[in-house]
């Protein structure tokens, strides 16, 4: 078995909020994430693949591929994009980085032709991140 | 048709799901390598430059990370508030700007970066009780790093 990461950067904004919670409630859980306005970060996006070797290609993955499937699928719905309001997955769920992690496996998953998606990892800054393994 | 689809299966969140966040903290800190168990000849040989009486400082990056499932009404493992509030306290408040030989747990034990990274598991271990502790992961410099995960697995 060999794994194969590859990295992505995309820039987004979101806001942490609950409208189950108080406007005190979400204040006092999420404190400045809490901006309605919300604020950005430039997320790194992490994709680990698992797989043989293919003895002809020598490949894992066709990288490629993986790239262009990383694009389709993650960038172009998350770059430059408000989170809250503009990606389908956080209309009902608070964009945390654990959120978006999960979301970009089950973007991921389906998608993969040989390789198999092994780790999802996204950095929130460089002092922050969430790895997702799928579901146990 | 396809992107409709793919977005529609993907707007469903199991929350029963497990994650992984780990978060990395930075302290400065001095210490020697030196065994009373070993002779003068044995410490040298052992620890080189790491031996030198006066000791010498590190700038020591913390990695700690935890693991839970996501809470569905706060998409999160746990409160980062909670996390690095107790990291301040319990971690970098003991140990940021110290010579790490004069600490207690330090007085028997070597301080290599090895035995910090223990002490540190079980420091978070004990206490922080707002989700499951991986591993913590020390970087000593840009080139070295230890990690310990108690009994489980790095």
């Amino acid at each position: 078995m060999l794994y194969l990461t590859r990295k992505a950067e995309f820039a987004a904004s979101h806001y942490y909020h609950n409208p189950a919670f108080s406007p005190e409630e979400n204040l006092r859980l999420f404190g400045k994430c809490n901006n309605p306005n919300g604020h950005g970060h430039n997320y790194m996006l992490e994709v680990t693949v698992k797989g043989e070797v293919d003895p002809r290609s020598g490949f894992v993955v066709d990288l490629r591929q993986l790239k262009d499937v990383m694009h389709r699928e993650v960038l172009d719905a998350m770059d430059h994009r408000f989170l809250n309001k503009e990606v389908p997955e956080f209309a009902e769920q608070i964009p945390t980085t654990e959120n978006i992690a999960i979301a970009i496996w089950q973007r991921l998953e389906s998608k993969l032709d040989r390789a198999k998606l092994h780790r999802v990892r996204v950095y929130e800054t460089p002092d922050l991140f969430v790895d997702f393994y799928g579901e146990e | 048709m396809g992107v409709e689809s793919t977005i529609k299966k993907s707007t469903v969140i199991n929350f029963s799901m497990k994650a992984h966040l780990s978060r990395r903290y930075l302290f400065s800190a001095s210490h020697r390598l030196h065994s009373d168990a070993m002779s003068e000849a044995e410490n040298q040989s052992t620890y080189g430059k790491c031996n030198n009486p006066y000791g010498h400082g590190h700038n020591y990056t913390l990695q700690v990370t935890v693991s839970g499932l996501v809470d569905r009404q706060t998409g999160m493992v746990c409160n980062l508030v909670d996390l690095d509030g107790f990291i301040e306290r319990e971690v970098l408040a003991r140990y940021d700007h110290q010579n790490l030989n004069t600490l207690q747990e330090f007085v028997r034990e070597v301080p290599t970066t090895e035995n910090l990274c223990i002490q540190i598991y079980e420091i978070v271990q004990r206490g922080f009780h707002h989700a499951h502790l991986e591993r913590v992961r020390i970087e000593e410099t840009m080139l070295n790093a230890f990690e310990y995960a108690g009994e489980g697995r790095v």
